[in-house]
């Protein structure tokens, strides 16, 4: 569904993402982990086009994007879920969620979506009117995560969605995560928290310094002698 | 004194700066650029109306949506062609080509058709109404009812359009909202044309109230609208309302009181005050941490 062939990235002199070559398989759970400043957040942006590869081509369901607009990107079904979650604080939760279907013209399609979010979300429901800005961190978290699902991505990107959140959240959140991926959306997560990663993913790539240094199955990754002394705490 | 009257001048011009203000705040709110150049149009509102009247003998209203109109145009010209380029570049060289636009669009102007002043037809004659026992003129309730009117309008395209939504997301975070397929380029065209088109029609009202335009007369009421975007908050749509009422009103009291000398330096002291004592304005945000 997406791949990426050996992408550079720089910005100004640093060499952000050095050869990232890797593939998201239509249906799957994917887990990019790395830590602090590896180069994750620069690879989800350079895939959702708010950051230009120098070489390299990433192609989403046959289709070469490298060179496209990040509006361009998510009409093609590729939604980002930043990180920092990035709700706009001034709109309400509802119009937040409008935002996020800001390019669809069905309307019944959309008011499909939006009880999905619901479904998923149940508190969002009775936050509607509410200024997004006034949420709690999860609360926040989950508007982020219904936002990008109202434009019906294919490829939902998912950036540190447990960060700053209480471990009962990142409970919900990760349950959530997979939810949605049953419900047929592709996910490519990004996580520092390689325990809960490498639970819900099917696959997962290791990232150090803006370069893969590791892939394979969840279950051989926790399994790997260096991905357990430096991911998962011995 | 005549208060109601002195109450009633006061409004409108407050109504005059804030449909100007508005302009300010919306450009700044989204590009964080003081569109120096946002009186000039305000300037070439008041002469496409004053054509609309005289040389094309439209009506009153249809001069007004005329001004509107070519001015909203000329608002996303000058964003296109002079500001959009700049976006990136350091803020000091998109304030500079703002004074460059201003000073364009004036001796344009002049160049055009001449520094001689016009004076506006006087459409509703000397008519008065006698409220409460006070006297007051007609054109002053009209100011009045068409800028609540523009300004009801400006909130409601603002809350509950798409455009107007978009806006705002546009404004708290511009990439956040390319990732939901919002173009900002667009969205940045329309806040230009929305704020043009309020201050094109903020130039026909100024000059069917003060009956005499001239194409350097954009310059004041630009700046004390300026004024009044920051004592309002700049960002800020309520503030600009507010900061402009309450600027118009001060300036009328100070006259009526028989300081009229000092009329224009009262609108400076209220803005060096703001800046020392409370930078935000009234209805200002704090400026938001980006983590």
């Amino acid at each position: 569904m997406l791949s990426l062939e050996s992408i550079d990235v720089f910005y100004g002199k640093i060499h952000a993402l050095k050869e990232v070559s890797l593939i998201v398989d239509e249906g799957e759970i994917v887990t990019l982990i790395g830590a602090n400043g590896a180069g994750k957040t620069s690879l989800l942006r350079t895939i959702s086009g708010l950051v230009r590869a120098k070489n390299g081509v990433i192609r989403f369901r046959g289709e070469d994007i490298t060179r496209r607009r990040a509006e361009e990107i998510v009409a093609m079904g590729i939604s980002h879920v930043p990180e920092g979650r990035r709700i706009f604080a001034n709109l309400t939760v509802k119009e937040n969620l409008e935002m996020g279907a800001f390019l669809r013209k069905e309307k019944a399609g959309v008011q499909e979506d939006l009880e999905r979010v619901f479904a998923l979300f149940p508190r969002l429901k009775e936050r509607l009117r509410q200024a997004a800005g006034t949420l709690s961190g999860g609360e926040q978290q989950m508007l982020a995560i219904g936002r990008a699902l109202m434009a019906r991505p294919k490829l939902l990107l998912l950036d540190e969605p447990s960060m700053g959140l209480a471990p009962v959240l990142v409970q919900t959140i990760f349950s959530i995560i997979r939810e949605i991926n049953e419900q047929k959306t592709t996910i490519l997560l990004i996580e520092q928290n390689a325990h809960m990663a490498l639970s819900v993913a099917h696959r997962a790539y290791v990232i150090e310094t803006g370069r893969i240094v590791l892939s394979g199955t969840s279950e051989e990754l926790r399994q790997s002698e260096k991905v357990r002394a430096a991911y998962l705490g011995g | 004194m005549d208060w109601l009257q002195q109450l009633l001048n006061g409004i409108s011009l407050g109504s005059i700066y804030a449909l100007i203000a508005l302009g300010y705040t919306m450009v700044y709110g989204i590009v964080k650029l003081i569109n120096f150049a946002h009186g000039d149009v305000f300037m070439l509102g008041a002469f496409i109306g004053f054509y609309g009247l005289t040389a094309l003998h439209l009506g009153f209203i249809p001069s007004i949506l005329l001004a509107m109109a070519i001015t909203s145009i000329i608002g996303v010209l000058i964003e296109r062609v002079a500001y959009r380029r700049l976006r990136n570049s350091p803020r000091i060289a998109a304030l500079t080509t703002a004074i460059g636009v201003s000073l364009f669009i004036e001796y344009t102007t002049i160049y055009i058709r001449g520094p001689q002043p016009e004076a506006y037809p006087d459409l509703f004659g000397n008519d008065k109404l006698h409220i409460l026992g006070a006297t007051i003129r007609a054109d002053a309730l009209i100011i009045l009812l068409i800028s609540i009117v523009l300004m009801l309008l400006l909130q409601w395209i603002v809350h509950y359009t798409k455009i107007g939504k978009a806006m705002r997301a546009v404004s708290y975070d511009a990439e956040a909202a390319r990732l939901m397929g919002i173009s900002v380029d667009r969205t940045i065209s329309w806040t230009f044309a929305l704020g043009s088109a309020l201050a094109g029609a903020a130039g026909v009202i100024f000059g069917l109230y003060y009956t005499k335009i001239e194409p350097l007369m954009g310059l004041i009421p630009g700046l004390k609208a300026f004024i009044a975007a920051v004592l309002g908050g700049i960002g800020s749509i309520p503030g600009a309302m507010i900061g402009g009422l309450v600027l118009g009103l001060v300036e009328t009291w100070v006259s009526a009181l028989g300081f009229s000398l000092v009329r224009d330096a009262v609108a400076f002291v209220i803005l060096i005050l703001i800046l020392l004592f409370m930078p935000q304005g009234l209805f200002g945000k704090n400026v938001r941490e980006k983590v």
